[in-house]
């Protein structure tokens, strides 16, 4: 008996080993493509880099400059998309929880976050670049944007359901219409939770590449007009990346970078907002 | 002023219920426009288009078996490989290390890994991983592609992690403290109340975890065709050079001119949309009922 | 001198900066029904958590003293081996959902991964349902999960889990205080019953639950061990002003 428990004892602290070992281990590519990445791009990186525009192979002092516009332009319209409609249908499910419609609406919203960004670029190819009859910035900035409703939609409803019924209440007490109070008392008491959305959705959706493959299908010039054919960081990642050339590769390096530095800079600021909403309500 | 009031309060209920409604036909809308958008490629080749082999732009003969298979094969193994993380992982966070040091800097970290660009982690799969399964391939005898499933796959696990990671956290958190007291009080090492007691309980849990992880896994387009290697060919070995649904669509669709090439990734995308579908509503179906039932 | 089991000095028991427990000293006598009580937040689930090394479990608690089994310091031995000595029942039924109710009765020998054989299990889950009064309404359903069963059932259920151990001392944490007063009545009969060969320490709010069913009664006011005696004389003549006021309801 007093054997068998020696043995349970070491058995036990095997078993949170292997289990510390292995949570551990999975923090070990994070660690080495942050490594690799800035090691290989940081010496890239300077004043000209991101001021400048691409240069053809063999010319030096090639920038990015026009896949941060770019991508600029791409979030701006998606946010334009999806902000109005996904706020206002967040508001709907958070006011009529119970009804048909938002049963629907909501498991639209779940499949929607689980439709592969692949698809949605199809999808913004079909309804936008074939009418139209060219690639466009419009295009990619709607495939992104569907991409980012559902996100908005779901930070929406979860912080406007967390906001006490009284405050409701006290406003439709006080004879304040009740689109009033929403748009008067409810969503700006909820406003940093939404942001905390957006901002989620925004980091998400600027390190996409796929929905724009064949929508803003990429550029080597400075495009500022909405229905031609724009860069994009990760598009600019992606082609440069699988190009035979070093000197692209380089450039590419030096894109990542900038694109994480973005992204997490993007996802810390939604997490202090966060913060600061919890400690509100 | 009273009218006024009433109008503005209508338009209000107006505004947000055809949001919903825009939301709910935007899914439809997706559905219908891949449906007919496939139609020329599903009136050519019906169900061969799922079981044939060939996929050849030249003669016009397209069929999807190898991205099926190419698919299927690199996120299967994908969550093979990433479940022992993900798993220590959630029990770290949700067992072993509530709170303190060790789960903040975990949950930061698994943070961070969910937050790279699939792009990044393609061009980095490019220029580290591929050089090292060359390596080992040669090792092994292998032809050494370097690129291919298994290449694909252990990128693609390394991507599904964090997601994977957090669901499991979630489910175990499920467990209810007074049934883990109990099999403490009989006893039990903590290795044996999470054998006994938490595993089993957070079975539907953990089952539908893995199947939205797959859910993710099976969409997964930038990081895979960067490192898949592109081939037409029904896959041999986990080695194999391959193509998933999603890569061989971003690799091919800008090329496709003519009706009969694009309707076909076409349907391939819309395969992609039903099965990823499909298998989120069950996870998420799961998810919900076992929360539920916990309340 | 008495036939003591448990001997605690100068226990003292923390959750981070706050002490839960004061410097508590407290005999405990072998085959007897010990009540704890006190007002809510005084510290007697604590106590008794200490007593199988439950209060660990929680992240920054801590505790200080000593705590003797016979003549062995419990903070000597290692907890898996302790908590099978000393059974424990909670404040809510928490059978095992998913297991059978059979299952949920030698789970501590699954979970311990003691192996008997099948006849030998038979007859402890047998014994144990005895013992715990639940033989006869559960015997011709063992093989179903015990989440059918009334709340009553399923804290014998629990109680037979802890008996199956074949414990020194079982620790009852305000076992009836989820139950109705039918379902209360028959687990305080059960309590009386068992006293005859397992030491029992209950904690309850239930001022006339001690008197009913306890041979000796500590009583805890803000973590302090006031008075500790026999029920009746404790019960009767309290030797402090703080007992005699909660005796008569003047707080808690």
């Amino acid at each position: 008996m007093q054997d068998k428990t020696l043995f349970r004892i070491m058995q036990d602290r095997f078993f949170k080993l292997v289990v510390m070992l292995l949570a551990f281990l999975s923090t070990l590519p994070l660690l080495w493509i942050l490594f690799y990445i800035f090691k290989n791009g940081i010496s890239v990186i300077n004043w000209r880099f991101l001021v400048n525009l691409p240069k053809p192979v063999g010319e030096i002092s090639g920038g990015i400059s026009n896949a941060i516009v770019g991508t600029s332009i791409l979030v701006l319209i998606s946010c334009i998309v999806s902000i109005p409609v996904g706020i206002a249908s967040g508001i709907y499910l958070s006011e009529h929880r119970k009804s048909r419609l938002s049963y629907f609406v909501r498991l639209s919203v779940e499949v929607l976050q689980g439709v592969p960004s692949i698809v949605i670029g199809i999808i913004a190819y079909l309804w936008i670049v074939k009418p139209v009859g060219s690639f466009s910035a419009l295009a990619g900035g709607i495939a992104l944007g569907i991409m980012m409703l559902p996100v908005i939609v779901r930070s929406t409803e979860e912080t406007l359901k967390l906001i006490p019924y009284y405050l409701k209440e006290a406003s439709l007490a006080l004879g304040v219409p009740y689109y009033k109070t929403i748009l008067k008392v409810i969503l700006p008491t909820g406003l940093s939770g939404i942001l905390t959305g957006v901002l989620l959705g925004i980091a998400r959706i600027a390190g996409e590449t796929a929905p724009l493959l064949f929508t803003a299908f990429g550029s080597p010039f400075m495009n500022v007009n909405i229905l031609k054919p724009v860069n994009s960081l990760p598009l600019l990642i992606f082609n440069y990346a699988m190009s035979p050339y070093a000197d692209w590769q380089k450039i590419a390096w030096g894109a990542s970078v900038v694109l994480v530095v973005m992204v997490l800079f993007l996802n810390l600021i939604a997490k202090m907002v966060a913060k600061k909403w919890k400690t509100i309500s | 002023m009273k009218k006024d009031s009433l109008k503005s309060e209508i338009a209000f209920q107006k505004t947000i219920y055809f949001s919903g409604v825009v939301i709910l036909l935007l899914l439809l809308g997706i559905f219908f426009t891949l449906l007919f958008s496939s139609l020329p490629s599903i009136k050519a080749f019906g169900l061969k288009f799922l079981t044939g082999r060939e996929w050849d732009p030249v003669s016009g003969n397209f069929a999807a078996l190898p991205f099926l298979a190419g698919t299927l094969l690199t996120s299967f193994l994908a969550l093979v490989i990433s479940i022992p993380f993900s798993l220590s992982i959630a029990l770290l966070l949700g067992e072993y290390s509530k709170g303190g040091a060790i789960s903040s800097f975990l949950t930061g970290m698994v943070e961070l890994l969910a937050g790279i660009p699939s792009v990044i982690y393609g061009f980095w799969g490019l220029f580290i991983l591929v050089p090292v399964i060359r390596f080992i391939e040669l090792k092994l005898g292998l032809v050494p592609y370097g690129v291919g499933i298994f290449t694909a796959s252990l990128i693609l696990s390394v991507m599904i992690i964090p997601y994977s990671a957090s669901l499991g956290k979630e489910v175990i958190n499920l467990v209810p403290r007074e049934l883990k007291e109990a099999a403490y009080s009989l006893g039990g090492t903590k290795f044996e109340v999470i054998k006994r007691v938490i595993l089993p309980y957070a079975r539907s849990g953990i089952f539908a975890g893995i199947l939205l992880s797959l859910g993710r896994a099976l969409g997964e387009t930038m990081a895979v065709t960067m490192v898949i290697g592109n081939s037409h060919f029904l896959p041999t070995s986990i080695f194999s050079p391959s193509n998933t649904m999603a890569s061989v669509i971003a690799n091919e669709f800008t090329e496709a001119v003519d009706t009969l090439y694009l309707s076909s990734l076409i349907e391939i995308g819309l395969l992609l949309f039903l099965i990823t579908t499909i298998v989120n509503i069950a996870g998420r179906y799961i998810i919900n009922k076992v929360s539920v039932e916990v309340r | 001198m008495e036939n003591h089991i448990l001997k605690i000095e100068n226990l003292s028991a923390y959750f981070g900066k706050n002490r839960i427990l004061k410097d508590i000293n407290l005999r405990i006598s072998r085959e007897k029904v010990t009540a704890v009580m006190g007002p809510s937040g005084c510290g007697k689930t604590t106590l008794i958590r200490c007593i199988n090394r439950m209060h660990e479990l929680v992240p920054e608690a801590k505790v200080s003293g000593k705590i003797f089994l016979y003549e062995e310091n419990i903070y000597d031995l290692h907890p898996i081996i302790l908590r099978r000595k000393i059974g424990m029942v909670f404040q809510k039924p928490n059978p095992f959902p998913t297991m059978s109710i059979y299952d949920n009765v030698i789970a501590g020998y699954k979970l311990n991964g003691i192996k008997i054989s099948r006849s030998e299990q038979d007859k402890i889950v047998e014994e144990s349902l005895k013992k715990a009064a639940l033989w006869e309404e559960v015997k011709d359903g063992l093989y179903r999960t015990g989440t059918f069963l009334s709340g009553g059932q399923q804290q014998r259920l629990c109680i037979a889990r802890a008996l199956a151990m074949n414990p020194e001392i079982i620790l009852l944490d305000e076992p009836t205080s989820a139950l109705d007063p039918k379902a209360t009545q028959r687990i305080e009969e059960l309590i009386v019953e068992l006293k005859k060969t397992v030491t029992i320490i209950l904690v309850t709010h239930n001022i006339a639950q001690a008197a009913r069913v306890s041979d000796f009664t500590a009583f805890l006011y803000l973590g302090e061990l006031v008075e500790y005696g026999h029920t009746e004389k404790l019960f009767t003549v309290p030797e402090d002003k703080r007992t005699e006021e909660y005796l008569t309801g003047k707080f808690g």
